[in-house]
C-alpha cells in the first residue's frame, strides 16, 4: 500500500500526516516493533523503519548512537524486513529508510521483491539522487514500491523538478541544511522549499529534520502535507530506563505530535 | 598542471561525467549536490584559466619545491631488489613531507576562487590534515580537521603540527574512530555549513568531482617522473609502483603512463596482519564493489553491506575504500593491485633507511616492498619507478616501537602501540 493513501486520508481530514521514524533493532528487534506499534496506536500515519548502517552520514549523534547499538547487537537486513512485516500488518503504510550500500549488497531486485512480500510500501533513499538511481528506479517500479527522494533548501528549481519526477508516494523535504537531530526551531527555509516543491508535483510533501514537539508539528502542518519525526522518538528510547518505559514515552510523544498535526497553529 | 584533457577511461559507455566504467558517481544527500556542482564548475573554469594555472605553478615551485627529483637508489637495488634498477620519485621532499600538498594547494586556491573562507578536511595519518592546515595558513582560511580519535593517538605529533599551524583538530569518536568515520563527520559538517565552507578532500575517492579533481592535481607527479626517467635512462620504466590508500599518490604517478601500455602499473595495498587474517586494508585485492563515501568502488564490506574496519600499521593506508578510477583500472587489467603486509613493509622501510639514508613514510614503504617483489619477478636491469609518497619523520615513533628501539615497545608485530590495537 502506497504511503500516499495515508496522506490522502489526512488531507480529507484537513490535517497533515504524521510520519514516524525508528531504526530497526533498537533497543532490540522485537523491542523496536513494540515501540513502532505503540507509535501507530497513538496516531502515527506512516512509518519509516531505518536500516542500521555503519556509515550514516546524514544522521546526527542521536540516531548514530541507536544505530551503532543495533549493529553491535547484530541487527541486519533480514531483521529490517521482519520489522516492516510486523508493522505493516497493522495496516499502516511502512517504508524502509536506507542508505544505498546495504540495498546494493542485498541486491536491489531481491530487496524490492522481499520488501513487497513483507507488505512494505517503499523506500526512502537519503544518499541517492535520481540522476544516479538507475539501479533502483526500474526495480522499485516493477514491485510498485514508493520511491522517496529528498529535496533540500540548496536544491535548484530544476533539481527539485527532476527529483519529484522520480518520487512516488511522497516527497521528503529536508527542513534545513544539516543532519538529523532535534532542533529548537524548524528552519525558515522549510516553508519556501515546500512551496517550490509543490510547483513541480501533485505528490504530498512532508518535512523532516529537526521536528521534535507538538508545537513544531503544528507549525509545519500549516504549510506541509506531512511532518516527519525521527530523532525525538529515538531520544525517548535512549533516555528510557527500560524497554517498557521507552514504549510508553514514544507512544506519548506520538500522541502529542498527532494532536499537533491536527492543531495547525 | 591541472589538466583539462579528458582521459578516455574517465567516461563510461553511457558517457556520464565522474564515472569510471561502473564506478564513481555521486551517492550523496541532495543537500550536497549544489556544492559539488559549484566545485565542479569552478574547477572546470580554473583548469582553462591561465592566471589560476600560473598561480598554482608558482606555489608548487616556490613554496613546495617542485619539481621533486628522481633518485636512483643503487644500494637498495642491489641489496633489496634483486638487481632491478629502482628509481624513487621523491614526493617526500615536498614541503610538509608528502604528495598531499600538491592537491591541497590547488583546492585552497579553488576555495578562494569560490569565495569561501573556511575549509574542512579529514585526515588519517595526519599528512593531509597538515597539508590542509598549511595551505589554510598560507591563504588566511579558517581550518577544521576531522581525525579519528584512534588516529589522534597514534599520530600525536601531526595533531600538534596542525594546531601549531592554527587549525582546529576535532577527534571523531564514532564508529571505528578512524579515517572512515572522520570522513563521515567532515561530510556532516559540510552539509551543515556548505554556504561558508569548502571540503578539501584528501584523496581520489568520494563523490564526483573529487576523484577527477584530486587526480588532476596529483597528475604532476607522473608528468614530471615520466620525463625524468626518460632523461635518466633513455627509455620508459618497465614498471611503476605506488602504495594505495585512497589512491591519490598512485593515480598521480600512474596517470601519465596509462597510455604507455608497455609500462606495468602496480598498486600496493596495506595487507595488515595478512589478507587471510581478515585484518587488512586490501580493498581491491580482497574487497568487493559497493558504495562508500559517495562513490561506487571496491570496499571492505560484510554480506549485508556494512563497512568492515580496516587494519594497517600505516594510518594513511588504513581505509576500507579506494578511489573509483583504481577499481576501473583493475577491472580492465590496466593496473594490478596486490597486498603488502605490515612485516614486509617494515622490512622495506628498514632496508631503505640502511642502504640509502632515506627514511620513508610507512605508507611509501609498502610501495618499496612491492618493488622488491617486482625486482625478483622482472629480474636484473629492469627499471622500476617507485613513488616515494612521503617521508617518515611522522613514523619514527611507530618504527622505533616496531624494531624494539623503545623501552615500552614490544616485539615486532606484537602490541606495538602504534598499529591496529583497538
Ligand atoms: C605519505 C603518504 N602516502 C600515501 C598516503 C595514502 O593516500 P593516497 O592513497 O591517497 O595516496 C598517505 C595518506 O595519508 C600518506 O601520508
Amino acid at each position: 500500500m502506497s504511503a500516499s493513501v495515508a496522506f490522502e486520508r489526512a488531507r480529507s481530514e484537513e490535517r497533515a500526516a504524521l510520519v514516524g521514524y525508528l531504526p530497526a533493532g533498537y533497543p532490540s528487534v522485537a523491542g523496536a516493533v513494540d515501540v513502532l506499534k505503540a507509535m501507530v496506536d497513538a496516531g502515527v500515519d506512516v512509518v519509516e523503519v531505518g536500516l542500521p548502517y555503519s556509515d550514516p552520514l546524514m544522521d546526527g549523534p542521536v540516531i548514530q548512537t541507536a544505530v551503532e547499538a543495533a549493529l553491535r547487537a547484530g541487527a541486519n537486513t533480514t531483521d529490517v524486513l521482519r520489522t516492516v512485516e510486523a508493522v505493516a500488518a497493522t495496516g499502516t503504510p511502512t517504508l524502509v529508510m536506507s542508505y544505498w550500500n546495504p540495498i546494493d549488497r542485498y541486491g536491489p531486485e531481491r530487496f524490492s521483491r522481499d520488501l513487497a512480500a513483507a507488505g512494505g510500501a517503499g523506500v526512502i533513499t537519503p544518499d541517492i539522487i535520481p540522476d544516479d538511481a538507475e539501479e533502483w528506479l526500474p526495480v522499485a517500479r516493477s514491485q510498485d514500491l514508493d520511491t522517496v527522494f529528498l529535496v533540500a533548501p540548496s536544491s535548484t528549481d530544476k533539481r527539485i523538478a527532476l527529483t519529484t519526477e522520480a518520487c512516488r508516494g511522497f516527497v521528503y523535504a529536508a527542513s534545513t541544511m544539516g543532519v538529523t537531530g532535534t532542533r529548537d526551531q524548524v528552519g525558515d527555509a522549510a516553508a519556501d522549499l515546500v512551496a517550490r516543491t509543490r510547483k513541480t508535483t501533485a505528490l504530498p510533501v512532508a518535512v523532516g529534520l529537526g521536528v521534535s514537539n507538538a508545537d513544531q508539528a503544528a507549525e509545519v502542518a500549516n504549510f506541509a502535507d506531512g511532518v516527519i519525526v525521527g530523532s525525538a522518538f529515538v531520544r525517548c528510547l535512549l533516555d528510557a530506563d527500560s524497554p517498557a518505559d521507552g514504549v510508553r514515552a514514544a507512544g506519548e510523544l506520538a500522541g502529542q505530535l498527532s494532536s499537533g498535526v491536527r492543531r495547525q497553529a | 598542471m591541472v589538466s583539462s584533457t579528458r582521459h578516455p577511461q574517465q567516461d563510461s559507455p553511457a558517457g556520464r561525467p565522474g564515472r569510471f566504467g561502473p564506478y564513481g558517481g555521486r551517492y550523496v544527500p541532495e543537500a550536497l549536490i549544489a556544492a559539488l556542482d559549484e566545485l565542479d564548475r569552478e574547477y572546470q573554469s580554473a583548469a582553462v584559466d591561465p592566471a589560476f594555472q600560473s598561480e598554482l605553478d608558482g606555489l608548487l615551485k616556490s613554496y613546495s619545491g617542485r619539481p621533486t627529483p628522481v633518485t636512483e637508489v643503487a644500494r637498495f637495488s642491489a641489496e633489496a631488489a634483486s638487481g632491478a634498477r629502482v628509481l624513487l620519485k621523491r614526493e617526500d621532499l615536498n614541503h610538509t613531507g608528502s604528495h598531499k600538498i600538491n592537491n591541497v594547494l590547488g583546492q585552497a586556491l579553488l576555495t578562494r576562487r569560490i569565495g569561501k573562507k573556511r575549509v574542512i578536511a579529514e585526515t588519517g595519518a595526519g599528512q593531509h590534515g597538515v597539508a590542509t592546515a598549511t595551505a589554510a595558513a598560507l591563504m588566511g582560511l579558517e581550518c577544521v580537521i576531522y581525525m579519528g580519535e584512534e588516529d589522534t593517538r597514534r599520530q600525536a605529533l601531526n595533531v600538534a603540527r596542525m594546531e601549531l599551524l592554527g587549525a582546529t583538530v576535532v577527534p571523531v569518536s564514532t564508529g571505528s574512530k578512524t579515517l572512515k568515520d572522520a570522513i563521515n563527520e567532515a561530510l556532516r559538517d559540510w552539509v551543515t555549513n556548505v554556504d561558508t565552507t569548502n571540503y578539501v578532500f584528501g584523496t581520489v575517492a568520494g563523490p564526483h568531482p573529487f576523484p577527477t579533481l584530486v587526480r588532476d592535481l596529483q597528475r604532476i607527479i607522473g608528468v614530471e617522473a615520466r620525463q625524468q626517467v626518460l632523461e635518466l635512462t633513455g627509455a620508459l620504466p618497465d614498471a611503476v609502483a605506488a602504495c594505495v590508500g585512497g589512491g591519490s599518490n598512485a593515480i598521480g604517478i600512474f596517470h601519465a603512463f596509462v597510455e604507455d601500455t608497455d609500462v606495468a602499473l602496480y598498486g600496493f595495498e596495506a595487507g595488515g596482519d595478512g589478507v587471510a587474517s581478515g585484518r587488512h586494508a586490501s580493498t581491491i585485492s580482497a574487497g568487493s564493489p559497493g558504495v562508500l563515501h559517495g562513490a561506487r568502488s571496491y570496499l571492505l564490506q560484510d554480506e549485508f553491506g556494512q563497512t568492515i574496519e580496516s587494519h594497517s600499521i600505516s594510518a594513511g593506508l588504513d581505509y576500507p575504500g579506494v578511489g573509483p578510477e583504481h577499481s576501473w583500472l583493475s577491472d580492465i587489467g590496466r593496473a594490478v593491485y596486490e597486498p603488502i603486509d605490515d612485516a614486509e613493509a617494515m622490512e622495506a622501510f628498514r632496508l631503505l633507511c640502511r642502504t640509502e639514508g632515506i627514511i620513508p613514510a610507512i605508507e611509501s614503504a609498502h610501495a618499496l616492498a612491492g618493488a622488491r617483489k617486482l625486482g625478483a619477478r622482472l629480474g636484473e636491469g629492469a627499471v622500476i619507478l617507485v613513488n616515494l609518497s612521503g617521508r617518515g619523520d611522522k613514523d619514527v615513533d611507530t618504527a622505533a616501537r616496531w624494531f624494539g628501539l623503545l623501552d615500552s615497545g614490544g616485539a615486532p608485530g606484537s602490541d606495538s602501540g602504534t598499529g591496529d590495537e583497538k
